[in-house]
């Protein structure tokens, strides 16, 4: 079961992903930012606390939008990641291109840098 | 010890394959953070089979099979879709993936590097896949 919730708080556009995004269910996720970028936001947070599961459908959602991000002077912060879940982020070595923090409050921090 | 799995070519059986590896990984005992690479790795395969090689026709049918050995755990693919050899697969770079804007590539990149063997043969009329992993793991 997969649950994507999207909210403005503080600014920030915030997305929060809830079970397991596989082959099937990563259109959600997928839809989820085309619709941020539709609307043009600037500060999007991705709140991962509740995500127990990603496959590669999932993760190349995060690479396939991250050129449109950068074009469109948006900034993308993924925050909440579990254990389990970040080990297959740093197996492809993602956390080097994207931005990772630990907490909603550090991701609250990066966009008032 | 041996455990069988059938199941057919629709994405909806996803969740299935991973319920049923994680389980049998747990009676073994495998280390949480470990068996979590393990069924991303299963997962992986699966859905390219069900979706490359089957076209997500649930007409056609997937055997999976795990086993584990003294030394090794070895997952096993057996369908009779179009073959397709992994090791054959030659991964992009990432910095392709991002510029191309592709959300594909990334599933047998991470198969590759969780998997220490991947094996593929053709017999009579199917297709098998295997996936070794040996232990330590």
């Amino acid at each position: 079961m997969t649950e994507i919730n999207k909210e403005n708080k503080e600014g920030i556009h915030l997305i929060s992903v809830k079970g397991e995004i596989d082959a099937g269910s990563s259109i959600l996720l997928d839809n989820a930012f085309k619709e941020a970028i539709e609307n043009k936001e600037k500060r999007i947070a991705t709140d991962l606390s509740g995500l127990e599961y990603i496959s590669s459908a999932g993760l190349g959602v995060f690479i396939s939008h991250l050129e449109e991000f950068s074009t469109n002077n948006a900034k993308l912060v993924l925050f909440g990641i579990n254990e389990s879940v970040k080990q297959v982020f740093e197996i492809l070595g993602l956390e080097k291109l994207l931005l990772i923090v630990e907490t909603e409050k550090d991701a609250i921090n990066v966009f008032n840098e | 010890m041996s455990k069988k799995l059938t199941i057919v070519c629709s994405k909806d059986e996803l969740i299935k394959v991973r319920q049923f590896t994680s389980d049998a990984l747990d009676e073994e005992s495998v280390p949480d953070l470990e068996a979590h690479k393990l069924v991303l790795a299963v997962d992986e395969v699966c859905a390219n089979l069900i979706i490359h090689a089957n076209n997500c026709d649930p007409i056609n049918k997937i055997e999976f099979n795990i086993e584990f050995r003294p030394t090794q755990i070895m997952f096993t693919f057996k369908d009779k879709g179009v073959g397709f050899d992994i090791n054959e697969y030659e991964c992009p770079s990432m910095d392709k993936l991002v510029s191309t804007r592709r959300q594909g590539g990334l599933g047998l990149m991470l198969v590759k590097r969780i998997m220490d063997k991947i094996e593929f043969s053709t017999e009579k009329n199917h297709n098998i896949c295997r996936l070794i992993k040996t232990y330590p793991l």
